[in-house]
């Protein structure tokens, strides 16, 4: 007896249309068929008896003679170097975009993970999944493995000969990067521009990744061109256009944290803030948004017009259904309600959409609320128009000397092609790229820059905030870092970039502040917390030396300019804004028309610029809406699909600016109709094999497509059939209470709200599912090691996923295997999609599925008190730990796979193939597989073989190492001491780890857990018993009561409207309580 | 007839006394046999009259870091002979301060100086007695050391293979007692059951001729092989014992008990964790803190040996490791599989075991051994029987203890505190 809740969730576009394949499979026990014997393999049963006795045979002979293993230790040992004790760093990570202040665990001298950094006010402790993934590209194998000249490998000593030889006879040097927030960098080029008076600096962010219409605006409306930092924690209204800041917006984790922080609920906060998304994909925030319009590109530029207009005082976004147009109006009105703590973005390049925001935001009051304009964010810094000048300024020949630092445009410029074809014109193209790209390969010379992980770096993200990077290991190849090549071929004082960041900090940075009287102190503590904060900023000033000096000497001083910032003063609000809104507007107007057909592009996730396409790990991560992985799609609307007679997977002729190209399509509830949507960062034609498939790129290359209008779009059905790498769509949710949501309201009311309560009918009448039981229990009576996941705060960014991956040396497997349904991450994070409206069969929900809400659930093993997978198990394989867990042990695994299949949850993936051995797999798991990437496995946890089962252990490895600690000094583990790899990623902390039986554990507290004590009768001992009182807190499908030790908090919506059905659930649970 | 009588038989009794003598003679070359190792060299009557138990102390307070009781250079000459080299009248101002002596202009001493390197030797604030009983200690004892301890470190081997060799010679003695004691036995049965027979056959006619059957029964020794059910016990007990050795012969496969591999420098345990009680963590510095032991760098030899024993061949191979920049290649002696997980500082640091527990007696081996079988059974076992006795005083334990204590009555072992999960070694 189950009260199912009247809403109905489904997994993916087939369920939803009872497509015939989906039904066909959807009882099935096996997604797949089971393999009878190997392809291409006639072995029957008696070979296999043959083998095995000679097999057995072997293996006695083979014995007899144990091999000799050397046991190697070092010539002079490092202090403070012990072996299994790993050394964290404090470092910063700045790539694609993305900050974050990190900490690089290092094993026996190789970095193996990253970690966030804690006291960054940034990131806090937090990462994306791009950073968690970035150690794997330290160990790809095919960087540049020394200096090249024309693509030949060179002697770094006679390439510099010959760069400085060129150097010196060029008139005209370009150095194209991408943006620079270090600044000693910064000075290095400046010093290199002082030997090289005609070179000329030229930053550039990929399109997806720029944010030139933001500086723009702001350089009009302020005055300063920059990012201004802004504070979503303090935003009761959010309003998004198409900025993914959750995703892939600027500083996205910083904003991922703030906003957790909104989303979070409990017994002393009962208000949320409330998110208004308009958007033409589903992104990520905006499966996140509590209201969301779906608009297409060229409207969500004209909604920020028609929003500006509603402020003030009326106006209508034209060509919109009535639907989008009554949110915005309703945003609108809660806007004005929450001057000042509300926020307006747009993920718009363009400057005068910008510009309407900022008016926006200035009408409102958000500046010094919100927007903190008077604390910069430096982390982009590209001038889209400087970088089409310089493209025309190659082209017409004028340019004879380009570096390229950081920058891949010939493959990521709208306007690559050109480039490509202009470059030849250019004298001497110098690259410090760290791996083959496709402007490397046209360069006359590649310098590759150090690995981050390896080299020297300070960071200045944000004003007041000053970072180091420092090598954690050596570097591995003959490269060099492109600050001290520049400083080299600027024949510097000092070709120590290391030297050089100490001197800058020395004479910059030192000033700032009075707590240590010598710099050397000051260094040391700056480099174990890895920045240093001030509210001054330094504004460095090379001073220029007059000519005499420079003839003599080319000594540079450098000073600093102090600006104290007084605390007390405002920043610069309302009053200051000046930009011209109704020009702004106009040029709107006149630039942005509703097209019938419309294209835009993005970045994911996972590939970004497409910089990291080589990482294997960030190929397989699943893109958190279409759960897709290995390429790129065309997404289309449900009823665009219809239209066009166009079925998921079919492959697709993208026509658009004159280039067409095809793909196939997903069909992507959720998504504006008319428009197709394609991500950047794919079909690299230079990249290393895990960038590749079968030899050719993975997807098409859409960056010439990535501008604000794409005129003359249009997609046609072809008969090809392709499918996409999804890793959902396969088990169906069967109309379970798996998720248990409500709205805002109901959950004040009613904490309980939302929550759906189990009976199962027995003699002695309904009772609760754990009433029943035939088991007696396990008794934790040290500690009960759990997972508290809170459904509101999940963003689904998946940055656990990768975390975990890191963390367990989790194989992967690729796109066939992919398609096979045989990835192997331990933690998943599925994703639903439901109906706003009440629909009562599945026909009812095609209607509401044009705009679904979307929650996130991440999943990994549950660790069941009462565990399906245990009972079955032929072996004792898996078994149950005394301190709450489900124990995996491989070596006793003999991969009968009962567990998987008794498993309710299918959280445990089995290894079909020997991954980290196995041919078919060396070029997409080379982290396993290849000698150099093998260095970044985690030595605690075990290389899986062949036959075996394997899940989460809730990083097992980590617990044992905090009980250790906690051993050696003879205490009781601390709370925050240990956790798992996904909690310690998680930018929103929705997972939370820790020990039950801690009652002032974080875990404890969020579950509200009551320690009873259950009086023994006859002689019996009390019974010490943990209980979770927290309201929103379930586990998933009680009725079957296998007791999981995960618990979730049901997912509170802040939406207006109660539903009727949801009040009856809600006082049914009262009921109960 | 009371059989008992025929105990009393002189014969009978003679056979006895010879068999108690042959027991009780044999014990006692048992016991004489150790005793001759044990007994002292005879002392050199040339150093008669001091107190040899005085050198002794000053020896080994202060001569020893620096000098050896062999040939052997330490840091400074081997003292073997010292007596036969110098005269006693040299030595002492020479001890006292010896750059006194070079300065003197005393030819020996200057050669001896420029020989050592300009090394200075501490000068001893001693009393020309204690001088005198150092070098009668230093020359008694090296003789005897001479006797003792093979001079060349290659030799040490066979000290060990004496040692074992005592060990297993009263073993056998006992073994060979054992057997003596069973064939007698053996004998003494068959007598009484021939004089049975013989006795039984003289009353023959007063038998029942049911027992008379049995008197004049014929032993036919084979005959018992032919009853079916002890032919199948015979075929059973021989399949049972050949799958017992079949399987514990495949158990035992990868099973590295007792191997000893040559390393590639011949360190001594015995010498330096034995001889002079250096602690285990002093060179296996991660012993108490990480996972691994680890097998100590070059540079933790370098502590003591870029003064001690520079010229010794084995020294040399440290050197040239470290001028060619190229770390020793140590053979590894225990070796657990990659699928466990077996962390030194839980077991040394937290549970206080000592390392002898699993490496045997470490203190004793010239080359090491595995001693332990190193067996997950071998794990196990250990974890089933051992009592957590650290957990007194250590705050992790306490709601383990509290919790034990309340439910059980025995000590709390390893076992019952999850020592034998899955996961606490397999991840």
């Amino acid at each position: 007896m189950m009260e199912n809740s009247p809403k109905k969730y489904w997994k993916g576009i087939e369920e939803l249309t009872n497509d015939i394949d989906f039904v066909k499979n959807a009882q099935n026990e096996f997604a797949e068929p089971l393999p009878k014997h190997e392809p291409n393999s006639e072995n029957n049963r008696r070979d296999f008896l043959k083998l095995m006795g000679f097999s057995v045979a072997a293996v006695s002979l083979a014995a007899c003679e144990a091999p000799v293993k050397y046991s190697i230790p070092f010539l002079n040992k490092p202090e403070n170097l012990d072996p299994s004790i790993p050394n964290f760093y404090a470092s910063t990570f700045f790539e694609g975009g993305d900050f974050s202040s990190i900490l690089v665990k290092t094993r026996e001298g190789r970095p193996i993970k990253i970690e966030g950094n804690n006291l960054s006010p940034i990131n806090k402790g937090k990462t994306s999944a791009k950073v968690q993934a970035s150690v794997l590209g330290l160990y790809d194998d095919t960087r540049f493995k020394g200096f090249m000249a024309n693509n030949k490998a060179g002697k770094m000593e006679t390439i510099d000969e010959e760069i400085k030889k060129a150097l010196s006879s060029a008139s005209n040097i370009r150095i194209l990067s991408s943006t620079i927030i270090s600044p000693s960098t910064e000075a290095v080029i400046k010093e290199f521009a002082k030997k090289y008076t005609s070179a000329k600096l030229v930053q550039y962010d990929a399109p997806a990744v720029s944010a030139h219409g933001i500086l723009q605006a702001n350089k009009d409306s302020f005055g300063i061109e920059a990012i201004p930092s802004y504070d979503f924690s303090k935003a009761k209204v959010i309003v998004s256009f198409g900025a993914d800041f959750l995703g892939t917006w600027l500083s996205s984790t910083e904003y991922a944290t703030q906003y957790g922080q909104t989303r979070k609920i409990g017994k002393d906060k009962k208000e949320m803030s409330r998110h208004y998304q308009f958007e033409t994909r589903l992104s990520l925030t905006g499966a996140n948004a509590d209201y969301r319009g779906a608009v297409k590109p060229s409207q969500e530029a004209l909604a920020v017009v028609a929003l500006y207009n509603k402020l003030n005082g009326g106006g209508k976004l034209e060509g919109v259904s009535a639907k989008v147009e009554e949110i915005l109006e309703k945003a609108s009105k809660e806007l004005q309600e929450a001057q000042g703590a509300s926020l307006v973005v747009s993920g718009s390049n363009d400057p005068n959409v910008q510009i309407v925001v900022n008016a926006i935001n200035n009408k409102l009051g958000n500046y010094g609320t919100t927007i903190d304009i008077n604390t910069p964010c430096y982390i982009r810094k590209g001038n889209d128009d400087a970088v089409n000048s310089l493209i025309d300024e190659i082209s017409n020949g004028s340019v004879d000397t380009v570096i390229f630092y950081g920058v891949n445009p010939v493959y990521d410029h709208p306007r690559g092609k050109d480039l490509k074809g202009a470059l030849a014109k250019v004298n001497t193209k110098i690259s410090f790229a760290l791996s083959p790209d496709e402007t490397s390969t046209l360069c006359t010379y590649v310098c590759p820059d150090t690995h981050f992980l390896e080299s020297w770096n300070d960071a200045m993200p944000k004003k007041g905030i000053y970072t180091l990077a420092q090598p954690t290991i050596t570097p591995i190849f003959k490269t060099r870092s492109a600050q001290e090549s520049l400083l080299m071929w600027a024949d510097a004082k000092t070709t120590n970039f290391h030297d050089f960041i100490k001197g800058y900090w020395n004479a910059n940075v030192f000033k700032m502040q009075t707590k240590f009287k010598g710099f050397a102190n000051f260094w040391t503590s700056v480099l174990h917390d890895g920045q240093f904060l001030t509210n001054a900023v330094a504004t460095a000033v090379v001073v220029e030396n007059n000519e005499e000096d420079k003839k003599e000497d080319k000594k540079v001083e450098v000073k600093a300019e102090i600006k104290e910032e007084k605390k007390d003063t405002k920043p610069r609000v309302a009053g200051k804004f000046g930009s011209d809104t109704n020009k702004a507007v106009g040029e709107i107007g006149s630039k942005f028309k509703t097209a019938g057909f419309e294209l835009s592009t993005y970045q994911t996730q996972a590939i970004g610029n497409g910089s990291q396409a080589n990482n294997p790990w960030l190929q397989e991560m699943p893109d958190p809406i279409t759960k897709a992985c290995w390429g790129n799609y065309a997404s289309i609307s449900q009823k665009t699909a219809k239209a066009k007679e166009i079925k998921e997977g079919s492959v697709v002729k993208v026509s658009a600016k004159g280039m067409s190209f095809e793909l196939p399509v997903l069909i992507q509830p959720g998504q504006a109709d008319d428009t197709v949507v394609i991500a950047v960062g794919y079909g690299r034609e230079v990249v290393g094999q895990a960038g590749k498939i079968d030899g050719k790129a993975i997807g098409v290359n859409v960056f010439p497509l990535a501008i604000d209008v794409v005129e003359g779009v249009s997609i046609a059905k072809t008969d090809k059939y392709e499918e996409v790498a999804q890793t959902q769509t396969h088990h169906t949710i069967m109309g379970r209470d798996i998720i248990q949501e409500a709205t805002l309201s109901e959950y004040v009311k009613k904490p309980n709200a939302g929550r759906s309560y189990v009976h199962i009918s027995s003699p002695d009448g309904d009772k609760k599912p754990s009433e029943v039981t035939l088991w007696k229990g396990h008794k934790y009576p040290n500690h009960s090691w759990s997972m508290v996941i809170d459904l509101n705060s999940c963003i689904g960014c998946g940055a656990c996923t990768v975390a975990c991956q890191a963390e367990n040396n989790v194989s992967v497997v690729g796109k066939n295997e992919v398609l096979m349904r045989r990835e192997m991450h331990w933690i998943r994070i599925d994703r639903y999609y439901s109906s706003a409206e009440d629909a009562k069969t599945w026909g009812e929900m095609e209607e509401a599925s044009a705009n679904p809400e979307v929650t996130f659930m991440p999943l990994m093993c549950q660790h069941c008190n009462s565990a399906p997978c245990e009972t079955v198990c032929p072996v004792l394989a898996t078994t149950h730990s005394t301190e709450g867990l489900n124990q995996m042990t491989y070596n006793r695994c003999i991969g009968t796979r009962y567990c998987a299949n008794n498993c309710p949850y299918k959280v445990r993936r089995f290894n079909w193939f020997h991954y980290a051995e196995d041919d078919r797999f060396t070029t997409v798991n080379y982290s396993q597989t290849n000698d150099l990437g093998k260095m970044v496995l985690n030595p605690d946890v075990t290389v899986r073989s062949r036959g075996v089962m394997e899940k989460c252990s809730m990083c097992i490895q980590r617990i044992q190492a905090g009980k250790l600690t906690a051993k050696k000094e003879k205490r009781h583990v601390k709370d925050g001491e240990v956790i798992t790899a996904c909690a310690q990623a998680c930018p929103t902390d929705a997972i939370t780890f820790g020990d039950m039986n801690d009652l002032n554990s974080q875990i404890a507290k969020t579950l509200d857990i009551k320690k009873n004590i259950k009086k023994g009768h006859h002689g019996q001992e009390d019974e010490i018993e943990y209980a979770i009182s927290e309201p929103r807190a379930y586990q998933l499908l009680e009725e079957i009561n296998v007791k999981p030790q995960v618990s979730y908090l049901t997912k509170i919506r802040n939406k207006d409207k109660e539903k009727g059905k949801d009040d009856k659930k809600a006082n049914h649970g009262g009921e109960h309580h | 007839m009371n059989i008992w009588s025929m105990f009393s038989q002189k014969k009978f009794r003679n056979s006895l006394h010879l068999w108690l003598w042959l027991l009780i003679f044999s014990w006692g070359t048992v016991v004489y046999a150790q005793d001759t190792l044990k007994k002292d060299a005879p002392a050199n009557p040339a150093t008669a009259g001091v107190d040899l138990e005085k050198g002794k102390s000053l020896w080994e307070g202060n001569c020893t870091s620096c000098h050896g009781l062999t040939d052997e250079v330490v840091v400074g000459p081997g003292m073997k002979g010292i007596l036969e080299r110098r005269s006693i009248e040299w030595l002492i101002p020479w001890v006292k301060n010896s750059q006194a002596v070079i300065k003197s202009g005393d030819k020996y001493a200057v050669e001896l100086f420029n020989k050592y390197n300009k090394a200075v030797m501490t000068s001893f604030a001693f009393k020309d007695d204690e001088i005198k009983a150092i070098f009668a200690y230093v020359d008694k004892a090296s003789k005897e050391v001479n006797v003792v301890v093979p001079p060349k470190e290659t030799g040490t081997g066979t000290n060990q293979a004496l040692s074992q060799q005592a060990n297993g010679g009263s073993f056998n003695i006992l073994l060979g007692i054992l057997v003596i004691t069973l064939v007698l036995v053996f004998a003494v049965l068959a007598l009484m059951l021939s004089m049975v027979g013989k006795l039984l056959h003289q009353k023959e006619n007063e038998l029942a001729p049911e027992d008379r059957e049995i008197v004049n029964q014929k032993f036919q020794p084979f005959s018992i092989f032919q009853n079916p059910a002890v032919l199948g016990g015979i075929a059973l007990l021989f399949v049972l014992v050949s799958l017992k050795a079949g399987l514990d012969g495949l158990t035992n496969i990868g099973v590295q008990q007792g191997y000893a591999p040559k390393q590639p420098i011949a360190f001594s345990h015995k010498l330096h964790a034995g001889q002079y009680e250096i602690d285990c963590g002093y060179c296996h510095t991660g012993v108490y803190k990480n996972k691994n032991a680890t097998i100590p760098s070059a540079n933790i030899c370098m502590n003591c040996h870029n003064a001690i024993k520079q010229a010794s061949p084995e020294i040399k191979k440290i050197y040239r490791a470290i001028e060619k920049d190229q770390p020793i290649e140590w053979v590894r002696v225990h070796n657990l599989p990659d699928l466990a997980y077996f962390n030194h500082a839980q077991h040394t640091n937290v549970a206080g075991l000592a390392c002898e527990k699993c490496h045997g007696e470490i203190k004793e081996m010239e080359v090491v051994q595995q001693r332990a079988p190193l067996t997950m059974g071998w794990c196990i076992n250990c974890h089933r029987e051992t009592v957590v006795d650290h957990a007194k005083d250590n705050k992790y334990y306490d709601r383990l203890m509290e919790s034990h204590t309340k439910n059980s009555g025995k000590p709390m072992t390893v076992e019952n505190i999850g020592g034998l999960e899955c996961s606490k070694c397999h991840y």
